[in-house]
């Protein structure tokens, strides 16, 4: 780990998001307390519907807490305006979705310069961008191609290169490799591992799966029934 | 979102669903058609009845008569006047001097005689100033306009020309000869005999005033070269003063001195300094100005009669029912509308998902907004070009539909449609705005998805 990578990316205090469902209420996440280091990997493992894309969704800024506090660059995602969370999720952050997300009638190019159009970057600069990301997740040859074209790992890697095309300082990973045969879900996890690595990006996965997060993460977080069961060391 | 940038999204967009956008662009460009073709129906006949009016010079002429007590034809509550101010030469040239007025002459209309050949016919006989050479009457006349306004010439109407002959068209060049009551004032009255007495001789210019306030009737002759045939009567519809069937150039009217009905009634008003006007008819520049003359002549202490009410009625007539054709055309244009709102309502629900992942992405919910309104403002901008060019299409077949009817009973084509550049762009821009509105729900409720649920929608 590089040196100032221990200051704090994220924390999260005592954050909550509750759904009501009639008179019933769902505590999804429930009063989880945790932090994430710059340049940290972080695994959030645990079963389906113990919290954990809930909580990564939260601090995506995709999702407002009912309760509790994030910070990220000593701001609180839960008291910004919608339009400053829009800004966030365009600059500070990038995501990758299990079922990829990317928009079927655009090519790949078109899909990783979408960021680019939200963020206003000019016209001129996005298609270098555009270029080096591809290439980055070794889509180069693929570009002219639409999702339905490309197997499901290149479609992953088109996901990723829309993620990192920003040139965001978190990624958020919400179970990338639940859609992929192991072979191609290891190839994804040592290109997430690589990004975080050389670009010194903090990371935040969900994930299912022990083992893959065992071996990839920095330190794995365990929800259970919406509170953070374990929160293990850094390795 | 750069406005590029959300165009070209838009234009993807609306290229994914390439049918039902195309359906809802169609219904939009129908809408606007119909508005279209409704408006320019009403400009067309508006531009053709402004274009008759303003070449038929009764638009823009005040009549002018003295005041009398005659009864029926003062205002009921107006009280008798004792000493009406005579119309005459210092009137006339006070008139004239009015601002916007363009000039002031007599109307001169007279029954007289006419002999064809030797054969007696009684009618009226009109002076027409030369300024009458462009009036819409005159188009497609048989012969030509008076060659000066002192010409020997005649103009006939074509009813009366039909009685001297079976061929119209063969009295041109033929001579008229106008038997009338000429008026020499009594202290000149010899002189006047002896200068009439020669045939064919002018004996207006002995017709000097007499200060003795009598004159007496002298028969006379003026031969007339007929120059021309016209099939409508100029100036007909003015009331009715400047009927006649012979049309002689009012210079040559004026030089005659012929008799008048008013001229009794000047007699038993007794002596005065000369021959008054029966009437006057002044032209202004433009129909606008006929108010303002109107009001001051009437201060003068004249009668006045214009047919500036009338017109001002027309135009509020044409407005109305520009205004009914319109909300007629837009009817057609609402239904359209509702076809934005669902085909939008549509969209998202269909692409939820992909706006979960503009949010997830970075868009703001403005940004979400405004690509549904671009969507609604291009089906809109789309639709109201093509509309335009539909609705001028089926104007112009409107158009060849009605000369069509016209040819057929030998009457003269028309033009009932009219697109003007402002009703085209307005149509254009009234297009996009209502699509723009028909855009606001769909975009709103776009705008609010919750980017969580709308990633999670399958």
């Amino acid at each position: 780990m590089k040196a100032g990578q221990e200051a704090v990316a994220i924390r999260a205090e005592q954050v909550s998001r509750h759904f009501s469902l009639g008179k019933t209420v769902i505590r999804a996440v429930d009063g989880v307390t945790i932090e994430v280091a710059g340049g940290e990997f972080l695994a959030l493992l645990g079963s389906s519907g113990s919290g954990k894309s809930t909580l990564l969704n939260l601090l995506a800024g995709l999702d407002r807490p009912t309760a509790g506090a994030i910070f990220v660059d000593s701001r609180n995602l839960a008291e910004m305006s919608s339009l400053d969370l829009a800004r966030y999720r365009s600059r500070t952050v990038g995501m990758v979705f299990q079922a990829f997300n990317l928009l079927p009638r655009m090519t790949l190019e078109e899909n990783v310069e979408l960021p680019l159009r939200l963020a206003e970057v000019d016209r001129g600069e996005r298609e270098a961008r555009v270029r080096e990301a591809l290439e980055r997740v070794g889509l180069g040859k693929r570009a002219a191609h639409r999702p339905g074209e490309v197997s499901g790992g290149e479609q992953q890697r088109a996901a990723l290169a829309r993620a990192l095309v920003n040139r965001p300082s978190i990624l958020f990973a919400d179970e990338p490799t639940g859609n992929l045969d192991s072979k191609t879900g290891t190839e994804i996890l040592e290109l997430l591992g690589e990004f975080n690595r050389a670009l010194g990006m903090t990371m935040v996965m969900v994930t299912h799966e022990a083992q893959l997060a065992e071996r990839f993460a920095h330190r794995v977080a365990t929800l259970a029934d919406g509170k953070l069961a374990a929160d293990g060391a850094k390795r | 979102m750069k406005p590029s940038d959300l165009g070209e999204l838009a234009l993807r967009n609306l290229r994914e669903a390439v049918l039902r956008n195309a359906l809802t662009t169609l219904g939009v460009a129908v809408g606007v058609a119909s508005l279209v073709a409704m408006l320019s129906l009403g400009v067309g006949l508006q531009q053709f009845t402004n274009r008759r009016l303003a070449t038929s010079g009764l638009f823009n002429a005040i009549f002018i008569s003295p005041l009398t007590n005659f009864g029926g034809f003062e205002r009921r509550n107006q009280a008798p006047v004792a000493h009406p101010r005579p119309l005459d030469e210092a009137a006339r040239k006070e008139i004239a001097a009015l601002a916007n007025v363009v000039e002031v002459y007599p109307q001169i209309r007279f029954l007289t005689e006419l002999r064809y050949h030797d054969i007696p016919y009684t009618t009226a006989v009109s002076g027409l100033p030369e300024s009458d050479r462009n009036d819409s009457a005159f188009d497609g006349m048989e012969g030509r306009f008076f060659s000066s306004p002192g010409a020997d010439e005649a103009v006939l109407q074509i009813r009366f020309a039909r009685q001297l002959s079976r061929d119209p068209a063969s009295l041109l060049g033929q001579t008229l000869v106008l038997h009338y009551a000429a008026r020499v004032p009594l202290n000149a009255q010899t002189a006047a005999s002896d200068a009439g007495a020669a045939p064919g001789g002018k004996a207006g210019a002995a017709a000097t005033t007499g200060a003795a306030g009598g004159f007496s009737v002298v028969p006379r002759e003026q031969p007339l070269r007929i120059v021309g045939i016209v099939s409508s009567e100029p100036e007909a519809g003015f009331g009715g003063f400047r009927g006649g069937s012979v049309f002689i150039p009012l210079a040559l009217a004026q030089t005659l001195e012929a008799t008048q009905v008013s001229d009794l009634r000047q007699v038993l008003q007794g002596p005065s300094e000369g021959r008054d006007y029966a009437s006057l008819i002044a032209r202004v520049k433009g129909s606008g100005d006929v108010a303002a003359a109107e009001d001051q002549i009437k201060q003068m202490g004249f009668r006045t009669f214009s047919l500036f009410d009338a017109s001002r009625n027309l135009q509020l007539l044409f407005a109305l029912l520009d205004l009914l054709l319109g909300i007629f055309g837009s009817l057609a244009l609402a239904v359209a509308t509702l076809g934005i709102v669902n085909t939008l309502v549509m969209a998202i629900l269909e692409r939820r998902r992909e706006i979960g992942v503009l949010k997830a992405l970075g868009a703001a919910d403005g940004d979400v907004k405004q690509l549904f309104f671009a969507e609604a403002g291009v089906m809109g901008a789309i639709g109201g070009v093509a509309g335009v060019a539909m609705g001028w299409f089926i104007g112009r077949m409107l158009t060849w539909g009605t000369n069509f009817y016209l040819h057929r009973r030998a009457l003269p084509s028309v033009n009932v449609s009219a697109v003007p550049w402002w009703l085209a762009l307005g149509a254009i821009a009234f297009a996009i705005g209502v699509s723009l509105v028909a855009g606001i729900y769909p975009a709103a409720r776009a705008a609010r998805l919750n980017p969580v649920e709308a990633l999670r929608y399958e």
